[in-house]
């Protein structure tokens, strides 16, 4: 007999995003923990309804932000005034006030890597593999599908009592994942 | 009984907010993609046309550089004093045309400009490949193109590093950001449209390759909350760093000492001047494009219609701008200052002044007419001329305080050789070559912007039909088929049900839409649409199977499509007795409006006139 192969959990698919915000508040209120929601376009207010937090994001652009304008004043005063000291057009060496678009750039700069590369970091991308790109369905997600999936290492998973769960909160499909 | 609905053609009104849709024709979701993925399966013959004569001109393109490579800058028409040339010209040119494409997608962005999301792809894609044409010119200006990297804090040999007070190093820093910032922007908002396009490609090369740069993307909410997080912060940073780089571009001009240039009215001036062509660019490009590729109803008259604002908007303040100059030239008392503004306007290049001013000044103020910012043709014209306008802009700015200076005995006149003419349409070609590659393997429209800001986007939007027992009181009608997308169709065009849909949002807790948007529509969120009462005999009607009316609401719809995208849209009536017209809303039942009529036994509230379209 084959070995039946390990699941990855539940996906539950949804016609409206109306649909899916209802059923995201149960399945929040169920307890779960491990479970996510695919929509081919921000659903408003959907992390309410999910329960996620705000992002960290706005945190590490803050930080690379502020470390690139130090970053690059750091640089033109470090050549300006300490490794190649030149007195250009009679101005003093620390000519700070010519120092900002600079300083302003390299902020934005980096800043931006925070933004882009930060989201990319939380969010583990990329991620060319997954197991949800197993299921045929899902590829509706892109499109104009909404989904739930529930992780099957999430404690309160139980394939039957999930199942039922999702299957009544209006969802037009339930199958099971293979990991 | 008042009708009210504004004077224009677009029908559709969102339900949530009142207002006209963004979208025209109620369109599904998957109607959208499949609306902008089309041409990129099956691209339109023009394509081959315009993508082989993009390419000839990019050929001239590199033809005229490698001739420049082994000659020297003496190909070019380029002198002393007129050192600067078309090189800069055609830089400033395209900066400031790159400037359009950030405007869009950050600043309108931060303001909740909806109709952002139908044009914002293409414009970011614009301003990346006008900025890669801007960086060519001060790159090959420089003769010897070799060494080009001096200008980069790099440790090297000769122990020098550049020097940091010369508007020109800022140059390299702006610029260079901004680009880098302009392809990371765009590309986030392109992550989720590439995985659209991965999970409907049909062979094996679209899938990988689409595959390896959607990164994996699997529309999960908590990936979406990060990603709105880092696209909002993007955008604020954008919007500075737009202003700047474009400021930064005029201080190459303005921190000289040299009359003409010299001026503290430079970078709004160029901000301005830059945001105008930009816009006119944008014009260009996508009034051709949004009809080849049947997105007229995504890309409608009305969004024509706002860029074309902004352009008037722009162009106005440039006008104010050339006028100052000289109000300031004349004020100051400053002889030098006063002769170069005399001699730009009536010197040797004053042909291209007054160029410069008719398609500055002038042009946009056709654009008060409402008539012309709303037909397409019009503004494809005006926008030619915008183009044409801004570059001779620059010619003047470079050529007319240079080619005088100081001392008569060192007074020149600049004229353009055959391979500054090769270089500058080669640099065209260079753009629209690679715009052309845009079209061709990316999605044109962002794809998953524009689903979130339709109607049924809105997890409270409750296509009439069935109500949501929690929000209304009045709900009789139970909920059965959730997707009925011919519910939405019939009923998103019904007044009534607009009325209705407003109310059962009142009484919503957490709604967060009234923040969303600002753009100045007429009048529908004041006066709500009260549309008929409805008529006995229109209840009594026998109704029509569903598909039936699917199929009846999907004809009208793309009926009313095909009148939308008509130039003499204003002439169709909204409301109209004759069957002929085919309204969109009847009291004659013979008409088949696009709501169903109600059955009669099944709801009992029609005093309020609310149960129309309600389906079983």
């Amino acid at each position: 007999m084959p070995k039946r192969p390990k699941m990855y959990g539940l996906l539950a698919e949804y016609e409206t995003p109306a649909a899916l915000y209802k059923a995201c508040e149960r399945v929040r209120d169920a307890g779960y923990g491990a479970w996510d929601a695919h929509t081919p376009f921000p659903v408003h207010g959907l992390e309410k309804a999910m329960g996620i937090g705000p992002s960290l994001v706005p945190w590490i652009v803050c930080v690379l932000g502020f470390s690139g304008a130090a970053l690059g004043f750091g640089l033109q005063y470090w050549t300006s005034v300490i490794e190649y000291p030149l007195i250009i057009s009679g101005k003093p060496f620390n000519s700070y006030p010519a120092f900002v678009p600079v300083t302003f750039e390299l902020g934005i700069l980096l800043g931006s890597f925070g933004a882009v590369f930060g989201m990319f970091g939380l969010n583990r991308l990329p991620t060319l593999y997954h197991s949800l790109f197993n299921s045929k369905r899902f590829a509706r997600f892109s499109d104009d599908r909404f989904f739930i999936s529930i992780e099957a290492r999430d404690p309160k998973y139980d394939p039957d009592k999930t199942r039922k769960l999702l299957e009544s909160t209006g969802a037009v499909a339930v199958e099971e994942v293979e990991d | 009984m008042s009708h009210y609905i504004p004077p224009t053609h677009e029908h559709d009104i969102d339900p949530v907010d009142g207002r006209m849709a963004l979208v025209q024709g109620q369109p599904t979701f998957h109607e959208i993609t499949e609306a902008v993925a089309k041409p990129i399966d099956s691209p339109p013959k023009a394509w081959w046309i315009f993508f082989l004569v993009s390419v000839s001109m990019l050929g001239l393109f590199g033809l005229s550089v490698a001739y420049l490579l082994w000659e020297g800058v003496g190909i070019w028409g380029n002198n002393i004093p007129v050192g600067w040339g078309w090189p800069i010209v055609n830089f400033v040119f395209w900066v400031g045309i790159g400037h359009a494409g950030t405007l869009i997608s950050a600043v309108l962005f931060l303001f909740r400009q909806k109709w952002r999301t139908s044009i914002n792809r293409a414009s970011e894609a614009m301003t990346i490949f006008a900025v890669i044409c801007a960086l060519m010119f001060p790159t090959i200006h420089v003769g010897r193109v070799w060494v080009i990297y001096w200008p980069l804090p790099l440790p090297n040999q000769m122990q020098m590093w550049p020097n940091f007070r010369s508007p020109l190093l800022w140059d390299v820093f702006a610029v260079s950001t901004y680009f880098t910032v302009s392809l990371l922007f765009w590309y986030v908002g392109l992550i989720p449209d590439i995985a659209t396009m991965r999970d409907r490609a049909k062979t094996a090369i679209r899938r990988f390759a689409y595959g390896v740069f959607a990164l994996g993307w699997r529309g999960s909410a908590r990936h979406w909350v990060n990603y709105e997080a880092a696209y909002l912060l993007l955008a604020a940073m954008a919007t500075p760093l737009v202003l700047s780089v474009h400021s930064i571009v005029s201080f190459d001009f303005a921190v000289s000492q040299l009359p003409g240039w010299h001026t503290t009215i430079f970078p709004p001036y160029f901000v301005a001047g830059a945001i105008f062509s930009g816009f006119g660019m944008v014009l260009t490009l996508m009034i051709p494009l949004r009809k080849w590729f049947h997105l007229e109803h995504i890309i409608g008259i009305k969004h024509l219609e706002n860029m074309a604002k902004v352009i008037l908007l722009t162009g106005t303040l440039v006008g104010y701008a050339y006028g100052m100059e000289f109000f300031i030239a004349w004020y100051s008392g400053n002889p030098y200052e006063t002769f170069v503004f005399a001699n730009r306007a009536l010197g040797d290049y004053a042909w291209a002044y007054w160029i410069m001013v008719s398609c500055n000044v002038i042009t946009p103020q056709f654009i008060w007419f409402k008539k012309i910012r709303r037909s397409p043709a019009a503004l494809f014209i005006l926008s030619i001329f915008v183009n044409i306008g801004m570059w001779f802009e620059r010619f003047v700015i470079v050529a007319t305080s240079l080619h005088h200076d100081f001392l008569p005995s060192s007074w020149a006149y600049f004229s353009p050789t055959m391979w500054d003419w090769a270089t500058m349409l080669g640099s065209f070609g260079l753009f629209f070559t690679l715009f052309c590659l845009f079209v061709r393997f990316l999605p044109i429209i962002a794809v998953a912007e524009v689903k979130a800001v339709m109607p049924q986007a809105n997890p409270h939007y409750h296509p009439p039909g069935h109500e949501d027992p929690d929000l209304t009181s009045s709900a009789s009608g139970t909920v059965q088929s959730r997707d009925d997308h011919a519910a939405v169709k019939t009923a998103v065009t019904s007044g009534e049900e607009s009325s209705k849909v407003v109310v059962s949002k009142a009484s919503e807790p957490d709604d967060e839409d009234e923040d969303e948007d600002d753009e100045d529509e007429p009048d529908t969120k004041d006066e709500p649409i009260v549309a008929d009462e409805p008529e006995p005999e229109a209840k009594a009607a026998p109704e029509p199977e569903p598909e039936a009316k699917a199929e009846d609401a999907k004809q009208e719809a793309a009926a009313d499509d095909d009148d939308d995208a008509a130039d003499e849209p204003e002439d169709k009536p909204l409301f109209s007795k004759d069957p002929a017209d085919k309204p969109l809303f009847s009291k004659d039942p013979a008409d088949k409006p696009l709501f169903s009529p109600p059955s009669a036994k099944k709801d009992d509230k029609a005093d309020d006139g609310d149960d129309e379209g309600k389906e079983d």
